[in-house]
């Protein structure tokens, strides 16, 4: 596509839509969003940027192969319910720790379910992102 | 409003599979697109239906003020979406390769894998 | 010689010297307990396998036993080492002796095992490791049909056998062989006696090559001379007979046992020895006549008496000693000449001393010559068949009939070739074969002699422990012995010498009116042709049925029975169905169903591409906006986001396909009818379900324990990531799996592309 607005823009757009992603996937366990709506977020900002300055400059800008995205996210989604298992609970069971805590505030909580949900994204960004690049170069 | 929409779902289904019957593969993917949409209402309607009241804690609260929406299909809703996107995504792919391949849409001349061959003694 | 030429010689010999030196040991070591089991001792090992379904490595050693494992194990290091010069130089000529050994640990094991089913495994083995054997030669068309034959003729039995087995198990109680033979009134008064015994005998009547399932052995020549003499003469057929006579202390006794076996074996000998004077080809003419012996073996295990079981122990081992060394002579003159074909052959005496004076040997033997073991076996015979208390005429008849004809055989295969003056020229000027060949002949023909000049040491050894597994006690085992004085065994002797002579001064006359009588009769080996065609036709018939190779049949198919099984449980289950209330419907809901509807009749009656993908993204909108109005947020994100991304698919590969056809199809009328009962059968249980009382309790415990115990205030989301993280997981994987092969689809295909 040669639209020169579309091309400035979408370089923007694609950004903010980046950012507006990964607040969709943090604020997911309290608010309506989560790692598969950040995930399809992502990947629709990387998709506007394909679309209007072609699949290479998307490439580029990704650095990293997509698909390699999404096998990481695997990876982590996988460890994040494996660490239970240290713990000595069944898979997949959530760890929280709480960071800074006292008895009013509970503190900053980090927590494998999040890693999960972090994994989660990865794994719908990347496989998105693979499927549409490889549409886009080879049909 | 769930009779209404269980109607509605019918007509759905009845289409895709009137889509899916068709020779023409373009068709049936049109039919696997309308089919998936269909069973997640099935799936959505059999949790019942509540206007407004979204299955979230208020801040500060322990469980939900009221009657919410039913979460748990609506989980299984979300990833049955993401899932039929990937299904949709390789449907498409398949057929396009096989265009590709064979020239033809029609699956009644895709006679690669089972072919029209005649018996040998 | 090049330096490759070398070593592969000497790995050849390395890999064929080896099988020989264990074979040797294991016979020296089943030697070593020939003085326990004679004085009447059983020696039994087990080890568990599979204790709850009563499967144990269990394996048990008496007379009948060791008979075998001497004969399995000592004819084996013979042909092992006639293999090494005879096969030496094939390609692959280490497969070869991988084959045989497999087979005789396999046959070892069948004739050793205590437990039925482990007898099975290892008579499985042994039809797998003939299959391969006589499928040696597989570049030929002729091989590879003989070698399905015999998988498929043996194969079917065995199974039927397997029935048998497993049916015995457990009207018994156990598997165990020893446990199994005590209870012989248990198993003859059981109601599945019959049963058992008929699929029992479907087993071993196949691997034995009884009448009607005699074609595959002839046709198993097609395996190398070594083979035919070990498995197809020696050993692997007689597995049949070795089963029968290991059942015959617990199923013996009978009618049905004595006339099935009696008749079936009378039969297959009778009709064996008039098939084997056709032949001209030396092997085949062997292989018939060990059809007879097989037939003969199966009509005295039919018996009970002493006369009849000692029969059985010494025919056995005489007919073993003397087939087997006549086998490898007829190796040795096809590897010098290069011919088999009795018509050709003659005057080999003078170019062959060695070879002769062993066919000679072994041949005497088999036309039951005294001094030689052949004539007490014969002898017995006839003691045997008189003793048969119904019919004495009928058996001893059949008996003498094929005696007379084997005589006639004995002539053919090793008087002809080496005495008579020869009418043609052979390819190959004969000479005498390595030693390595005929070392092996020489000395199962000698053992034939001196068990005949001795045959007491014979009945101690191996002839009374036999008969003891067979009736009980080694009282019952009659004498053997050369001059038994005049009586009507050594009358009807005289009288198969007699007609013998006469038949082999006729023999050519006779195979001429032979071939044309048999050419006139229906043929086994054509009829299964015939079978096979059929079977080929009716599977060829039914695939085509089932599998048009048509989507739409197979999707109507489905979808048919989807419709009908619900259906039919819907009828016959019963449901309950209120109407529902229609009172309580939004406008806003009905409008927003209405454009999901409406854009759905769009997508089938369009055809246009523009079009229906406009139809179908309305669809997906209007489900978005249900998700919307009935307060699923993150559902109506997800499904928004993924309407979009599909319309960017949809874009890039839609606009590059085809325009959609105009359907007028007739059959079009019947999909639609099918359509429209799956929809409303949709509808009408979707109905059903939400007008049931609904059941929160699982929704009630995530909507408590989201906050407190997994600290998310979205209740979705902590159901995905948390209680049913599992789940998530598996869902990704899928997701990535399918980006992953349409990728590979895509790119793939591509390159091969560019390449072409």
């Amino acid at each position: 596509m040669n639209s020169v607005i579309l091309k400035a823009g979408a370089r923007y757009l694609a950004g903010l839509l980046l950012i507006f992603s990964i607040y969709m996937l943090l604020r997911g366990h309290n608010e309506p969003g989560g790692g598969f709506i950040g995930g399809l977020t992502g990947a629709t900002g990387f998709i506007l940027f394909a679309i209007a300055s072609g699949t290479k400059d998307a490439r580029l800008a990704l650095r990293v192969e997509p698909q390699s995205i999404a096998m990481v996210g695997l990876g982590i989604a996988l460890l994040a319910g494996l660490v239970a298992a240290i713990f000595g609970d069944d898979l997949f069971t959530g760890q929280w720790l709480f960071l800074g805590g006292n008895e009013v505030e509970k503190g900053l909580p980090i927590s494998t379910v999040l890693v999960f949900d972090i994994g989660v994204y990865l794994v719908v960004f990347g496989s998105v992102l693979t499927l549409l690049f490889a549409m886009e170069e080879e049909i | 409003m769930e009779a209404l929409l269980a109607l509605a779902i019918g007509f759905l289904v009845g289409t895709s599979v009137y889509l899916m019957l068709s020779r023409n593969v373009l068709r049936f993917i049109f039919g696997l697109v309308l089919i998936s949409n269909a069973a997640n209402l099935i799936i959505f309607v059999g949790g019942r239906l509540i206007v407004g009241a979204p299955p979230l804690i208020v801040e500060g609260a322990l469980a939900p003020a009221g009657i919410v929406a039913n979460a748990l299909p609506q989980a299984l809703v979300l990833t049955a979406i993401v899932i039929g996107f990937g299904l949709f995504a390789f449907a498409l792919v398949l057929m396009f390769r096989t265009y590709s391949t064979l020239g033809t849409l029609f699956s009644d001349q895709m006679r690669v894998a089972e072919p029209r061959e005649n018996f040998e003694t | 010689m090049d330096q490759q030429e070398r070593t592969e010689d000497r790995s050849a010999l390395i890999i064929g010297i080896l099988p020989v030196l264990m074979s040797s040991v294991l016979f020296l070591w089943f030697l070593g307990f020939v003085p326990q089991i004679a004085e009447g001792l059983v020696i039994r090992s087990e080890f568990g396998w599979v204790p709850s379904l009563g499967i144990s490595f269990s394996f048990v050693l008496d007379g009948l036993s060791l008979t075998f494992a001497l004969l399995i194990s000592g004819i084996g290091s013979l042909v092992f080492l006639y293999s090494n010069t005879y096969l030496s130089r094939h390609a692959h000529f280490s497969r070869f002796v991988m084959f045989l050994f497999a087979f005789m640990l396999s046959m070892l094991g069948l004739v050793l095992a205590d437990n039925l089913i482990l007898l099975f495994i290892f008579w499985e083995l042994t039809t797998i490791t003939s299959y391969l054997l006589i499928g040696f030669g597989h570049e030929t068309a002729n091989g590879r049909r003989s070698a399905l034959q015999a998988l498929f003729v043996t194969g079917a039995g065995a199974l039927a056998m397997l029935a048998g087995f497993i049916l015995l198990g457990l009207t018994i109680g156990s598997f165990e062989l020893s446990e199994i033979l005590d209870q012989s009134d248990k198993i003859q008064s059981s109601g599945a006696y019959e049963l058992i015994l008929l699929l029992i005998l479907a087993g071993t009547f196949t691997k034995s090559a009884q009448f009607p399932f005699h074609f595959w052995l002839p046709n198993a020549m097609a395996a190398p001379t070594p083979v035919s003499s070990f498995l197809h003469s020696a050993t692997m057929v007689k597995a049949g007979v070795y089963l029968m006579a290991r059942l015959h202390p617990g199923f013996a006794g009978t009618e049905l046992w004595l006339w099935t076996l009696t008749i079936f074996g009378a039969v297959t000998a009778v009709l064996a020895s008039i098939l084997a004077i056709r032949q001209t080809d030396l092997k085949l003419a062997l292989a018939y006549t060990t059809l007879m012996a097989l037939g003969t073996l199966t009509l005295f295990l039919g018996q009970e008496s002493g006369y009849a079981m000692t029969a059985f122990a010494t025919f056995l081992i005489v007919h073993s000693l003397y087939k087997a060394s006549l086998f490898l002579v007829v190796g040795c003159i096809d590897h010098t000449t290069g011919t088999r074909d009795a018509d050709v052959l003659g005057g080999l005496g003078r170019y062959m001393p060695i070879t002769t004076v062993a066919a000679a040997l072994a041949a005497m033997s088999m036309a039951g010559f005294p001094p030689f073991l052949g004539f007490i076996g014969k002898e017995l015979k006839y003691a045997g068949a008189l003793g048969v208390a119904s019919e004495p005429v009928l058996v001893a008849g059949a008996v003498l009939a094929a005696n007379a004809l084997m005589f006639t055989v004995a002539g053919i295969v090793a008087f002809r070739p080496f005495w008579q003056n020869r009418k043609a020229s052979l390819p190959r000027s004969p000479r005498e074969a390595p030693w390595q060949m005929v070392i092996g002949p020489l000395i199962l023909a000698v053992l034939g002699t001196a068990f005949g000049l001795y045959p007491d040491v014979l009945e101690r050894s191996l002839v009374a422990p036999t008969v003891a597994s067979l009736l009980g006690s080694i009282e019952d085992t009659k004498k053997l012995t050369l001059w038994a004085g005049v009586n009507l065994p050594l009358i009807l002797s005289l009288l198969t010498v007699i007609t013998g002579l006469l038949l082999y001064w006729q023999h050519q006359f006779l195979r001429a009116q032979l071939s044309d009588i048999l050419a006139q009769l229906p043929s086994f080996d054509r009829g299964w042709d015939h079978f096979l065609g059929a079977l080929k036709l009716v599977a060829f018939w039914q695939t085509r049925l089932i599998q048009p190779g048509l989507l739409h049949h197979y999707l109507f198919a489905t979808f048919a029975t989807v419709w009908a099984g619900l259906t039919l449980a819907i009828l016959y289950g019963g449901i309950d169905f209120r109407f529902p209330n229609m009172a309580k419907i939004s406008l806003q809901g009905a409008a927003v169903i209405l454009l999901v509807v409406g854009g759905a009749a769009v997508t089938t009656v369009t055809t246009s591409r523009i079009t229906a993908m406009a139809a179908l993204g309305v669809v997906g909108i209007g489900v978005a906006m249900i998700f919307i109005v009935f307060s699923a947020p993150d559902v109506a994100i997800t499904q928004l986001l993924v309407e979009t991304l599909v319309v960017v698919l949809v874009a890039v590969a839609l606009l590059r396909l085809p325009r959609l056809d105009v359907e007028r199809s007739r059959s079009r009328i019947y999909d639609a009818a099918l359509a429209v009962g799956v929809g409303t059968l949709v509808s009408f249980i979707v109905l059903a379900v939400v007008s049931q009382p609904f059941d929160r309790r699982v929704t009630d415990y995530f909507e408590t324990v989201s906050w407190p115990e997994a600290f998310g205030r979205n209740i979705v989301n902590v159901i995905l990531v948390d209680f049913r993280a599992l789940d998530t997981f598996g869902e990704v994987v899928v997701v990535a799996v399918a980006a992953l092969s349409a990728y590979a689809l895509l790119r793939v295909t591509a390159q091969s592309k560019q390449k072409r």
